[in-house]
């Protein structure tokens, strides 16, 4: 166990930035919740896996809906309290704990917020280990955890509760019920005992966000290059330097698509690369062959700042470079693949572990 | 005939234009009384010029006054503000990320009330007025004067807010309040922010104000006065007075302005080199490029659309080491004319490059002879190619386009650049400011979500443009000049109905001036 102050949570949410691969929304308004939250009501302990009994309830907490609307119609916090407690009094048990379901981008730190909150610990673990664009994306489902019973609740105090028979359904009937929310909507789902998390979890995804965005701010106060210590803090790849050429962007079915098109400098002169995200980063293509895809983590990184950068702020001239950081084994296996693996973005190509293509070059 | 003065920290500058002319220019040191250093410059000018303050058209200030006052933390009002939006928000109240010492000059005066409205123009609860009425009752009792008023969602719709002020002043028929729909964009917090920070310098801003006034009118000038905004374009003074957050930046843009001005460009990169930075920027159409990021003022982060500039630490006064060779960001800065070789001392400079390689002639040219030409040689490559690159990044494409070099240090750069068409080197770069303020013109911007589900394309983008052209002529442009400068669209991700995030700037000449 383990204390989380405000320096801790602020290098969580810059950590996040570079977990969430160009998407998973700002953290900074789950930042400041957060912040707001110890400040009022002290704390908030960090606990492991193993900390606890295996019978122990854990519910995680997120925000859903459209970062747009995020900055304009922030939560009242009861709301997300409301969605918390709806799932353990359904489930009848006492809940121990919090966690994120999703380490990369605004959610990994709104359970800070619930944890303060409620007086209850934060559990050093997540669901993806990264961002993902939809619901049912997360190793939970691998393990045929469900991610019913459902809670969903508004600023009004308005509490949808739902079953479903996949995790699937929930994420059609949550995204059309957080529009008539307001396109935002607070929510506890994948309830799970510790034994199942222990199997089914990704550990230590918060200390690693911390971790990431701890390097950062230091290689900044030394003027240490951060691009490097950032991708040795993580066990990533150096994929490329280049700079942003061109970028496409379209709308569909409500996720902004497009491409990156990215010139090599330094070493990787006279290449090309071709970036294609969906939210959040999904593949790598050099000079037409794919390098890196999903579920591997791509990150951009400023190649001054070590600044992450946004799908949303890519733009011609950026100069960066291309960090490939493996994804946690989980996402490896077959049940994985099909729930988050190239074919389901629609590259039809077979997923390569980066490190196999890195390593044997 | 136009005057153009910049008040700023350091010296106030003046300028006299006629049309496209600059037909004097002056720079005197700011004085503890603004009005003082005002006159002075519109003295020196006026005489300068012999121009006849009867034949002017305008005056056009532009000012860091209100940017300084936010930072120093000083001569602000307490303040309270209102927000309409319960039962959401209340997780994050006003000034949640403000700086404490910030916080304590103005008083941690909050109240939430009901009303706000959702994207889609719903109502996220119903509009309260005797719940405004007991705030203000309260607000009133503390002697507090100042009030902002946010409302979720007021870009979209900023009916609430209109009402709330209604109510405000049946209580306090003196409050001065600022609607943050009137200063903002989408980004409550940020909006908000801009809000209190601009109710916080009202009584600021009307002294300063009348002492422009004072000014003119001690040299009998009786056009009409206008101020600078950040986005280039002007409001008239007494706008102004009820407006200063709107000021912010102006610096900056008036700047990028006068260069463009200068140079006869309107769409270039302009590079202004000084003695410590190199701070490149982009014109588009005459108007700075806009950073897309959150800007912090005095610890505050806002939204308001700062212009986009990249800064690399080359100068005059960088400092050049060898093996590697390695060109600032280290600067002899203001201590340029005793500390670099050309000027008798013994830290190697980028200036004492230049004059090494014959393409400057500043200081004492023999003090340099001995520098290895390979070296000056490499160096110089070196300053290029950080020029060069930091260029490259600011460029929206591949394309050539011609590149504006102002600044002292501008003996650094080659006459030619790698990407760039043509360098442009303008005279009366130091008054640049002043003269970017008197060319000014009038504008009108819209920021609103659309539904693509109940409109077309086109019709969301020509209501908006509509709506930017309306606001340019009711702050003063003429109808006939006002063109469309800035068109943004942005899809918004997980919204249903294509709802699409359209923002429109308008401009055209102030009404009056031919």
């Amino acid at each position: 166990m383990r204390i989380l102050d405000e320096k801790n949570i602020e290098d969580i949410a810059l950590g996040a930035a570079v977990l969430g691969t160009g998407g998973g929304g700002d953290p900074y308004i789950g930042m400041l919740m957060a912040r707001k939250a110890i400040r009022d009501y002290g704390p908030v302990e960090l606990y492991t896996l193993d900390e606890f009994d295996d019978d122990d309830l854990i519910i995680p907490t997120a925000m859903m809906g459209a970062p747009t609307v995020m900055v304009e119609k922030m939560p009242n916090g009861d709301d997300i309290i409301n969605a918390f407690r709806s799932v353990g009094k359904y489930i009848g048990k006492p809940i121990k704990a919090t966690m994120s379901i999703e380490a990369g981008g605004l959610n990994s730190v709104v359970p800070i917020y619930v944890a303060a909150r409620e007086r209850l610990p934060m559990v050093d673990c997540d669901g993806m280990g990264r961002a993902f664009p939809e619901l049912q994306m997360v190793t939970h489902t691998i393990y045929g955890i469900s991610s019913t019973p459902f809670a969903m609740s508004d600023e009004r105090g308005n509490t949808v509760l739902m079953e479903t028979i996949s995790n699937k359904w929930t994420e059609t009937f949550a995204r059309s019920v957080t529009v008539n929310m307001g396109a935002m909507s607070m929510i506890a789902l994948y309830a799970a005992t510790v034994r199942e998390l222990k199997e089914a979890s990704i550990p230590g995804t918060m200390t690693k966000a911390e971790t990431i965005g701890r390097t950062i701010r230091s290689a900044r106060q030394q003027e240490e290059n951060p691009v490097d210590t950032v991708r040795e803090s993580v066990g990533g790849f150096l994929v490329f330097k280049g700079k942003i050429s061109d970028v496409e962007r379209r709308t569909e079915a409500g996720f902004a698509k497009g491409d990156a098109f990215l010139e090599g400098i330094d070493d990787y002169h006279g290449q090309r690369l071709q970036l294609s995200f969906q939210n959040e980063h999904l593949a790598v293509r050099i000079d037409g062959e794919f390098i890196v895809t999903v579920p591997d983590l791509i990150v951009l990184l400023d190649l001054d700042t070590g600044e992450p950068i946004t799908t949303e702020a890519m733009r011609y001239g950026y100069r960066v470079a291309v960090i490939a950081i493996p994804c946690d084994n989980k996402w490896r296996t077959d049940k994985g693949l099909e729930l988050v693996g190239p074919r389901f973005f629609g590259y039809d190509i077979d997923y390569v572990p980066v490190e196999d293509r890195f390593n044997s070059s | 005939m136009r005057i153009g003065i910049d008040v700023g920290g350091t010296n106030t500058d003046a300028v006299v234009m006629e049309g496209a002319n600059v037909i004097a220019t002056t720079k005197t040191p700011t004085t503890e009384n603004v009005t003082d250093g005002i006159v002075r410059a519109l003295r020196t000018v006026v005489e300068d010029s012999k121009l006849d303050v009867g034949s002017l058209d305008g005056v056009m200030i532009g000012t860091t006054h209100f940017t300084n006052a936010m930072v120093e933390r000083r001569r602000l009002e307490p303040t309270a503000c209102i927000r309409l939006g319960l039962p959401a928000t209340v997780c994050l109240p006003p000034l949640v990320d403000w700086p404490d010492e910030l916080v304590e000059a103005i008083g941690r005066h909050t109240y939430l009330a009901h009303g706000g409205h959702e994207f889609d123009g719903r109502e996220i609860s119903a509009f309260d007025p005797d719940e405004i009425r007991k705030i203000t009752e309260e607000i009133k009792s503390k002697g507090i004067n100042a009030i902002a008023i946010s409302s979720v969602f007021s870009p979209v719709n900023s009916e609430f807010e209109t009402k709330a002020a209604e109510v405000v002043l049946e209580v306090l028929p003196d409050a001065n309040i600022t609607l943050s729909s009137t200063i903002g964009r989408i980004g409550l917090l940020e909006r908000e922010n801009a809000a209190v920070m601009n109710a916080c310098l009202r009584n600021l801003a009307a002294a300063t104000v009348a002492s422009f006034k004072e000014a003119l009118s001690a040299m009998n000038i009786s056009a009409p006065a206008f101020i600078s905004q950040n986005d280039g374009t002007l409001m008239n003074a007494d706008f102004a007075a009820d407006y200063p957050v709107l000021t912010f930046a102006s610096g900056p843009t008036n700047s990028m302005r006068g260069a463009a001005f200068l140079s006869n460009l309107k769409d270039a990169i302009v590079v202004d080199v000084g003695g410590t930075t190199t701070d490149v920027g982009v014109l588009q159409q005459g108007f700075p490029r806009a950073a897309a990021t959150a800007v912090t003022i005095g610890g505050v982060r806002t939204n308001f659309r700062m212009p986009d500039t990249l800064s690399i630490g080359l100068g005059g006064g960088s400092i050049v080491k060898e093996n590697p060779i390695k060109v600032g960001p280290q600067s002899v800065g203001f201590e340029l004319t005793q500390k670099a070789k050309v000027f008798g001392g013994n830290v190697l400079t980028a200036t004492d490059i230049a004059v090494a390689g014959g393409r400057a002639s500043v200081g004492d040219q023999g003090l340099v002879s001995s520098i290895d030409s390979i070296l000056v040689e490499h160096v110089n490559e070196k300053i290029q190619e950080m020029v060069s690159v930091a260029i490259d990044r600011m460029k929206t494409s591949a394309s050539l386009v011609p590149a504006v070099i102002v600044g002292g240090g501008s003996i650094l750069i080659n006459d030619e650049i790698e990407g760039i068409s043509e360098i442009v080197k303008p005279n009366h770069f130091s008054v640049a400011n002043a003269i970017g303020a008197a060319i000014a013109q009038v504008g009108g911007e819209t920021d609103r979500v659309f539904s693509l589900a109940e409109m077309s394309r086109d019709e969301a983008l020509s209501e908006a443009k509509t709506e930017a052209t309306d606001r340019a002529v009711s702050a003063g442009a003429r109808a006939d000049t006002v063109e469309i400068v800035d068109v943004e669209e942005v899809p918004l991700a997980y919204l249903p109905g294509n709802a699409t995030r359209i923002m429109v700037k308008a401009v055209g000449d102030l009404a009056g001036d031919q």
